[in-house]
């Protein structure tokens, strides 16, 4: 595959053609936020809305998944319009989001503390109020719980269960702030079609999923 | 004309002349023939109660009449609606039909020759006696392409359609090239009537050009903006102009299979809608080979299942698949990867219902009509404090103040013009001040509103922008799809700082934090629905940021709408202290009598619901709204208190 030569935060990156802003700085050891993606996934899922990038030549910040790369391309990461929705989006996901990290199975190995590191944001939701939800966790698996409100939506594990495993356990239902991620008819996972691969537990980026 | 193409013209000339025969028919008639619109709009206003009455009056006097279902003429404010042609008479149209005056108008004109001038609307044709409609500003000030035969013709009959103009856009597509096809389509320079306004002929050259084996046109019928039915009525009064469209494209772009995509909750559009495929493939101009030209083409019905979100074209699509419909990012844009990864040119139903008329017309004619940049007319659903509500369409390029005044009779009950919301909940509020803003893509947008799909909520006086505000997103934070961040969580966050202002809770740090949340939102979301979302909260914060100071600083609603921050009050003096009224009225038992008999409210028990407004009789006028509630006078303790 042909490769094609650009520069991220002023360093020359060489990637493959076709590649995304996105997996192109990050193998260059460069530092985008990230939720949602996944290197596998052809058609990026674009929801956590966290990997923001300025293009040189382009008007508005893009997200860097969504944006393959381009011979000559100038991109940068860390703009003060991509810092406003870099933390916009961090603490809107924080504002419902319950920190409590100290008890929480993923601390220190959480994404979201990893931004928060990297750029600097507290752990809080800014401006915004706190929006928590109390739904019942799922620890009827033998193998894994599911914490729905810890939760951020990503997508990783459906994709992974349905697309990739093929076991069809989990998806989205409802719609806004209702949204969750269940399983079919809302069964307890323990009652669930799941094949226990725990490929789900493995790609969240937050304590949602969580190993016994 | 070469020779393949002289079956396609000779097959339609049979239809044709078969169609306009009866057509003839219908219009010197030998017994009286009644025009009933029986769309949805006509049916919420009794138009089913409105045909039992003709139908029982007419067995009674033993007349002989033909009654035929039309749909929507677009007149909301006068139905149900009833056209009754008697021989002799020019064909006459009755608004308000009740059964009363159902009964009436058959007795006396059609069992008699009073033609019941007291409910007339107007004659439909010239003549000597009668008044016609087309004086009435209405009409007077209207351009009907989009919806010429809306109301006139009989949606469940083709032949109908076809004998006023209909499939003749088809019959000359097919003897054209596709390119030829697309080319007209880009001459009339016409743009989707979906709210974006990317300009149809560009996206369906995109989508031949495209790389794929098959390819597929999709109908987007997936109306969902509060107040917007424009869609619903060209379905249900007019199926066949959507169809042949949609077949229009399906031969230009090179696709063989088609869906329209309806809301499940327009079940008389569905219905109409199937009807009308089942008709046009009986008879050739639908299925394979249609009129003999070797071209293919299908058409399936999809409903949807009440997702506003599933009108953002990525999201229908998903839909369709038997995905969960949630949108996906752009590029790829479905013009090349559309449904399951094929190239799909998805449209309007507007927008195909426009092609129609482009190809039978001429793409000339078209492109006369409206402004340099938006040709044709608008189609708008005019809603809210305007007297003659309904479907209107006009020339692109006609301001908001010849829309609402002219054509929309201003607004009723003298009370001044405050605000228009134009698009749906994905729109903005316009004040007074860009009343004189043409309709088109580029000056609405500018104004910070946008065309939307053709939703027009006229606000008086009486309407609060906060709470309007309020409301639409109320609406499109509910109807988001969950999937982004900035949708999902983002409008929540502006959704409770703006039930706070309503609730005096607000702080002046707020409109700050609402404007900067907002322009985020937009900048940061996924699709449309996010990105437009926070439009109606920008604009009343642009153009009336002094009634979110009000409610913040004061505590006080300036159109008396916030329940939080109004009381009501009963004037002493103007109480009529023999009357009753409003102690009835009241729910919770609030209203009493006090000393001298005059009616006081106990506000600890007032749930502000305002019965006691409207049961006070208009020559007291005794209960106000007062506002902020620190501004009400002492009154007398309740009974129990004192």
């Amino acid at each position: 595959m042909s490769k094609v030569n650009l520069t991220i935060d002023d360093v020359p990156v060489n990637a493959a053609e076709g590649e995304s802003i996105l997996w192109a700085a990050l193998d260059a050891g460069i530092y985008i936020p990230n939720l949602c993606a996944i290197r596998e996934r052809k058609s990026p899922f674009a929801s956590c809305r966290l990997c923001w990038v300025e293009i040189e030549g382009v008007d508005l910040p893009a997200t860097s998944c969504t944006t393959p790369v381009k011979e000559g391309m100038k991109v940068q990461t860390r703009t003060p319009r991509v810092l406003r929705l870099v933390r916009t989006s961090f603490e809107l996901l924080i504002s419902h989001h319950p920190v409590d990290c100290a008890r929480c199975a993923k601390n220190k190995k959480c994404e979201l503390q990893r931004i928060a590191r990297e750029f600097k944001f507290k752990l809080k939701p800014g401006k915004f109020r706190k929006l928590l939800r109390e739904l019942p966790v799922d620890s009827s698996h033998p193998c894994f719980i599911l914490d729905p409100n810890k939760c951020v939506l990503c997508g990783r594990c459906v994709w992974l269960c349905n697309e990739v495993q093929r076991a069809c356990a989990l998806d989205f239902a409802f719609r806004g702030l209702n949204t969750v991620i269940t399983t079919s008819g809302g069964k307890p996972l323990g009652e669930s079609d799941c094949s226990a691969c725990r490929e789900c537990v493995s790609v969240c980026p937050v304590g949602a999923l969580i190993p016994k | 004309m070469t020779k393949s193409q002289i079956p396609i013209v000779k097959n339609f000339e049979m239809i044709r002349s078969q169609a306009e025969r009866e057509w003839q028919a219908l219009k010197i008639p030998e017994e009286p023939i009644i025009w009933i619109g029986t769309a949805t709009c006509g049916r919420a206003a009794g138009a089913l109660n409105t045909l039992q009455a003709i139908e029982e009056e007419l067995a009674k006097g033993n007349i002989k009449a033909k009654i035929i279902h039309v749909g929507c003429m677009g007149h909301c404010y006068a139905e149900p609606m009833v056209t009754v042609a008697k021989p002799g008479y020019p064909p006459v149209c009755y608004g308000h039909v009740t059964p009363g005056v159902a009964s009436s108008v058959i007795k006396n004109f059609l069992g008699g020759d009073d033609p019941c001038f007291e409910f007339l609307l107007g004659a439909l044709e010239e003549n000597p006696s009668i008044p016609t409609v087309f004086e009435l500003p209405r009409f007077k000030h209207e351009f009907r392409s989009l919806l010429r035969n809306c109301g006139y013709i009989n949606p469940e009959d083709i032949h109908q359609y076809i004998a006023n103009g209909g499939y003749r856009g088809l019959v000359k597509a097919l003897q054209l090239s596709p390119e030829q096809v697309i080319a007209e389509v880009k001459r009339s320079g016409l743009r989707g009537r979906g709210g974006a306004g990317f300009p149809t002929g560009r996206k369906w050259e995109l989508c031949r050009k495209a790389k794929g084996n098959i390819r597929c046109i999709v109908g987007n019928a997936d109306e969902g903006d509060p107040g917007a039915f424009m869609d619903r009525a060209i379905l249900e009064s007019d199926p066949h102009s959507v169809i042949e469209g949609m077949i229009i494209g399906g031969f230009a772009v090179g696709a063989h299979e088609g869906y329209i995509y309806v809301r499940a909750e327009y079940p008389l559009a569905v219905k109409r809608l199937r009807h009308a495929l089942g008709q046009a493939e009986e008879i050739g101009l639908l299925g394979n080979n249609i009129l003999s030209s070797g071209f293919d083409f299908h058409l399936e019905l999809m409903q949807g299942a009440s997702a506003f979100v599933c009108g953002e074209e990525t999201a229908l699509i998903a839909s369709i698949e038997g995905k969960r419909g949630m949108p996906t990012p752009r590029p790829p844009y479905p013009a090349i990867s559309g449904l399951f990864g094929q190239p799909t040119c998805i449209n309007n139903v507007k927008s195909f219902a426009s092609t129609s008329l482009i190809l039978s017309q001429g793409a000339k004619l078209y492109a006369d009509i409206g402004t340099k940049e938006s040709k044709g007319t608008a189609v708008f659903a005019l809603a809210g404090k305007v007297v003659n509500t309904g479907l209107v369409e006009v020339p692109m390029g006609t301001t908001l103040r010849e829309l609402i005044f002219d054509v929309g009779g201003g607004i009723p009950k003298k009370r001044g013009f405050k605000a228009v919301q134009i698009g749906g909940p994905s729109g903005g509020c316009l004040p007074e001040s860009k009343l004189n803003t043409p309709v088109d893509f580029a000056s609405l947008t500018e104004a910070g509103a946008m065309m939307g799909s053709g939703g027009m909520v006229v606000l008086d006086e009486d309407n609060c922008m906060v709470d309007t505000a309020r409301y639409f997103l109320e609406f499109t934070q509910k109807e988001s799809c969950g999937k982004c961040t900035f949708c999902r969580l983002g409008t929540k966050q502006m959704l409770d700082i703006l039930e706070d202002i309503c609730r005096g809770n607000g702080s002046l740090e707020d409109i700050d934090l609402l404007v900067e949340l907002g322009e985020d939102i937009k900048a940061g979301s996924l699709c449309n629905l996010g990105k437009t979302a926070p439009n109606p909260i920008l604009t009343t914060i642009r153009y009336f940021r002094e009634e979110y100071e009000a409610h913040i600083i004061e505590k006080r609603c300036p159109a008396l709408v916030c329940k939080e921050l109004i009381a009501y009050y009963i004037l002493p003096d103007k109480c009529e202290r023999s009357c009753d009224a409003c102690v009835g009225s009241c729910p919770t038992e609030a209203v009493f009598t006090g000393k001298k008999r005059i009616k006081v409210i106990d506000q600890s028990k007032c749930v502000k619901c305002g019965s006691c407004v409207d049961a006070c009789p208009p020559q007291y006028d005794a209960v106000v709204r007062i506002s902020p509630v620190s501004q009400l006078p002492p009154s007398e303790p309740p009974p129990d208190k004192a």
